[in-house]
């Protein structure tokens, strides 16, 4: 198999810290070896050389957090088109959630999962199973049987286990097989609202979503867990409330980790003035303070991982009064630019940064990629981290355009993104 | 008639009234202003005047509303627009989508002005942005109800003779109340000093930052007051909700006479309508004619609605577009 010589890298590898000049050889779609002083004996004449002018070569990215309409919804997203923006994107694993039609809740959804990712998909799919039968809430599924099938995490995605005595079989239960239970942390009867409960939700006439919903829920399975054992995981934190719980329960010895979106870390609830609805997500963009306090979790390392929270909705979703529209928001191709805004801003150290979205997500799945090092798969990106663009919903590769970030103007791009060994994207070919 | 004479000087800056926000003092009182003389031509025989003839003016009512809808009904045929009503069922599944196609069948009718109310915060926003026409939001979720304040606002300044420096409870489900927001906003830009009068559950969050004193005891809200004026409490949130029980709202919250005692002697009582008497207010402090102005809300209502028809009126092309 054909081999590529990455030459004047900037290599990155967050794991180990390395940040230093330096070359990267792929061979057999693996990573042979590296270093600044690989190819003082000259680059293998049968290697395809990228010269990577200085750039950053880092781990591909690994989203934890998408949403697709495949099965049941293709018209939103297929496989095919997530990966698409995947790799556009610099993201190199992407996992898929379970609420689909039919529901990933049973061993064949996810053998079709695995099948359609690898015959249609260009980058690395893996799909997470529901934790309950058709997200209901109330019966939890073959957890044992679905890992071995290839689940990374169980989760009801956008739905919350609402239950107790669910929750706490689960995490019972789960934790015999190391499974990792991810919820999306909200108490459904307190999150009857639209947006942020605040003073601007009140002068807009839109019923509020309370910190509250959030931090109860959170506050209520780290009792579970404190009692079951068990691995617990919170999708998308959205307050400061519920980073000091999660920094607690971490200082407890807790077994907890923790998501954040992109979007979170980008934009707060004010961009919803105007009813814009591409703003309206789950949960929701909460107040200055709030984004402040995520984006000082990430640093000091309370929050473990950065997700897109990519959910397409077509424009008929979103065509709508605010309160009737849909919750959700595409964001595989800006996950990048607007995680590296709080590295241009200084918030955040680029290591940091990048591990949030490279070798950390893997550890938390178990996955062997995310890391710059010999005999693991070459899923790699190369990141202009200064190239500014203007985001413009029509050039992105989703099939749904409902992009937060349109017209905004951002820095930092995948120049090439590299899955296995084979080359999925390389920037100006097409598209943005 | 000319299109010289048909051409009134412009008197409001903007295409369109969404809300009371954005607008300023000046805006406000141009359109009181000219709805105190359409309450002078309301009273005369002949009622009907003209700046309006050759318009198209449609009422699109996405939630049933009797009284507000005539009387836009009235204020646009009073100026000789050509009125159509058009009630929309708002239990269609698909609320939205029928919401943006039928602005846009609407739109390519030629209507000059459209009068909307919707069950949605936002969505008169949402519609005017479909549309080539002037809109006027007659009630959009718990957003605004701008055409109710400024009747309010009228029906003060007739009153009292201004409305800087009074003092003006606003009793009830605060909450839910697209009309409350709309006079917060409205008198606090004029410089009265607004109250605010409610249980802690029918408040919305960050209340106090709108510029308002906030109450929970009644008769303190009420101490001093010029204007009372009561909102309705939706029945469906009487029982256990938002309150206790209807009994348990009148006696803390209903206005009668004792309470009206700690307002000052001459305070007027105002409501929205329609009234739940016995729940919200006493029959008999509703019908006081020395106190209440309730009847004449109504009356300043359609000549309001006049102003702001006029007002933006004078805004559209009068030339043909092509």
């Amino acid at each position: 198999m054909s081999r590529t010589a990455f030459i004047n890298a900037r290599l990155v590898d967050p794991a180990s810290g390395l940040d230093e000049r330096g070359n990267l050889l792929v061979a057999d779609g693996k990573i042979a070896d590296l270093g600044p002083n690989l190819f003082s004996d000259g680059i293998p004449d049968d290697a395809e050389i990228v010269d990577c002018r200085g750039h950053i070569l880092s781990p591909g990215l690994i989203d934890c957090r998408v949403f697709t309409g495949e099965p049941g919804a293709e018209h939103r997203e297929t496989l095919r088109t997530a990966s698409l923006a995947a790799a556009a994107g610099g993201v190199t694993t992407l996992i898929v959630m379970p609420n689909t039609h039919p529901v990933i809740d049973d061993v064949a959804l996810v053998d079709f999962i695995e099948r359609r990712a690898r015959d249609t998909g260009i980058v690395h799919i893996h799909p997470m199973a529901a934790l309950t039968k058709g997200l209901s809430g109330a019966e939890m599924t073959e957890i044992g049987l679905l890992k071995e099938a290839g689940a990374v995490a169980f989760t009801d995605g956008d739905h919350a286990v609402a239950n107790a005595q669910v929750m706490r079989r689960a995490m019972s239960y789960a934790g015999h097989f190391g499974a990792l239970i991810v919820q999306h942390a909200e108490v459904p009867e307190l999150a009857t609202g639209v947006m942020n409960d605040s003073e601007l939700a009140s002068r807009l006439g839109l019923s509020g979503i309370p910190a509250i919903a959030e931090t109860i829920m959170i506050e209520r399975d780290l009792r579970l867990l404190e009692t079951t054992g068990g691995r617990y995981h919170v999708a998308q934190i959205s307050c400061a409330a519920s980073v000091e719980i999660i920094r607690r329960a971490r200082g407890n010895g807790l077994k907890v980790t923790c998501g954040v979106s992109a979007a979170h870390l980008a934009l707060n609830e004010n961009d919803i003035r105007g009813y814009r609805t591409f703003f309206k997500v789950s949960p929701p963009l909460r107040s200055e303070d709030d984004r402040k306090a995520l984006v000082a979790g990430l640093a000091d390392g309370t929050i473990d991982i950065i997700v897109s929270g990519h959910n397409p909705q077509d424009a008929d979703a979103k065509r709508h009064p605010f309160a009737e529209a849909a919750f959700g928001a595409i964001g595989l191709e800006t996950l990048l630019p607007a995680s590296l805004a709080l590295v241009h801003n200084g918030d955040v150290p680029l290591t940091r940064l990048l591990g949030a979205l490279t070798f950390a997500p893997a550890d938390l799945l178990g996955l062997q990629t995310g890391r710059l090092a010999a005999g693991l798969p070459a899923d790699l990106v190369l990141i202009d981290m200064g190239m500014p663009w203007v985001v413009e919903a029509a050039k992105l590769r989703s099939t749904s355009k409902n992009t937060p970030f349109e017209d905004r103007r951002v820095q930092g791009r995948a120049l090439r993104t590299m899955v296995g060994g084979r080359t999925v994207h390389v920037h100006g070919d097409g598209g943005h | 008639m000319t299109s010289a004479e048909k051409q009134l000087p412009p008197i409001f800056p903007h295409r369109h009234l969404l809300g009371i926000e954005g607008l300023s003092a000046a805006d406000i009182t141009a359109l009181l202003d000219l709805a105190d003389t359409y309450v002078e031509q309301n009273r005369q025989v002949d009622k009907k005047g003209s700046v309006l003839r050759g318009r198209t003016q449609i009422n699109l009512f996405f939630e049933a509303s009797t009284r507000t809808q005539s009387s836009f009904e009235l204020a646009g045929k009073r100026l000789g627009a050509d009125v159509m009503n058009m009630s929309v069922g708002s239990s269609s599944v698909k609320k939205g989508e029928t919401l943006i196609d039928t602005a846009v069948t609407l739109n390519a009718m030629h209507p000059d002005l459209i009068i909307i109310r919707h069950a949605s915060s936002g969505a008169v926003e949402l519609l005017s942005q479909k549309v080539s026409c002037s809109v006027v939001n007659a009630g959009d979720g718990a957003h605004e109800h701008p055409t109710q304040a400024l009747l309010d606002a009228l029906t003060i300044r007739r009153r009292k003779g201004r409305i800087e420096g009074l003092t003006v409870a606003i009793c009830g489900d605060i909450l839910h109340s697209r009309v409350a927001r709309s006079n917060i906003l409205l008198l606090g830009a004029m410089g009265a000093r607004v109250r605010v009068i409610a249980p802690p559950t029918l408040l919305p969050r960050g209340i106090d930052r709108f510029g308002v004193e906030v109450f929970h005891d009644m008769r303190k809200g009420l101490e001093g007051c010029d204007i009372v004026m009561m909102l309705r409490l939706q029945l469906e949130r009487m029982s256990g909700s938002y309150v206790p029980s209807q009994r348990e709202y009148f006696h803390y919250f209903g206005l009668d006479y004792e309470k009206l005692g700690h307002a000052k002697p001459d305070a007027l009582i105002m409501h929205p309508g329609p009234m739940n008497r016995g729940v919200e207010i006493d029959s008999a402090v509703a019908d006081d004619i020395n106190r209440s102005v309730i009847r004449e809300q109504v009356e300043m209502g359609v000549a309001v609605r006049m102003a702001v028809l006029d007002a933006l009126a004078r805004n559209l092309p009068n030339e043909l577009r092509l």
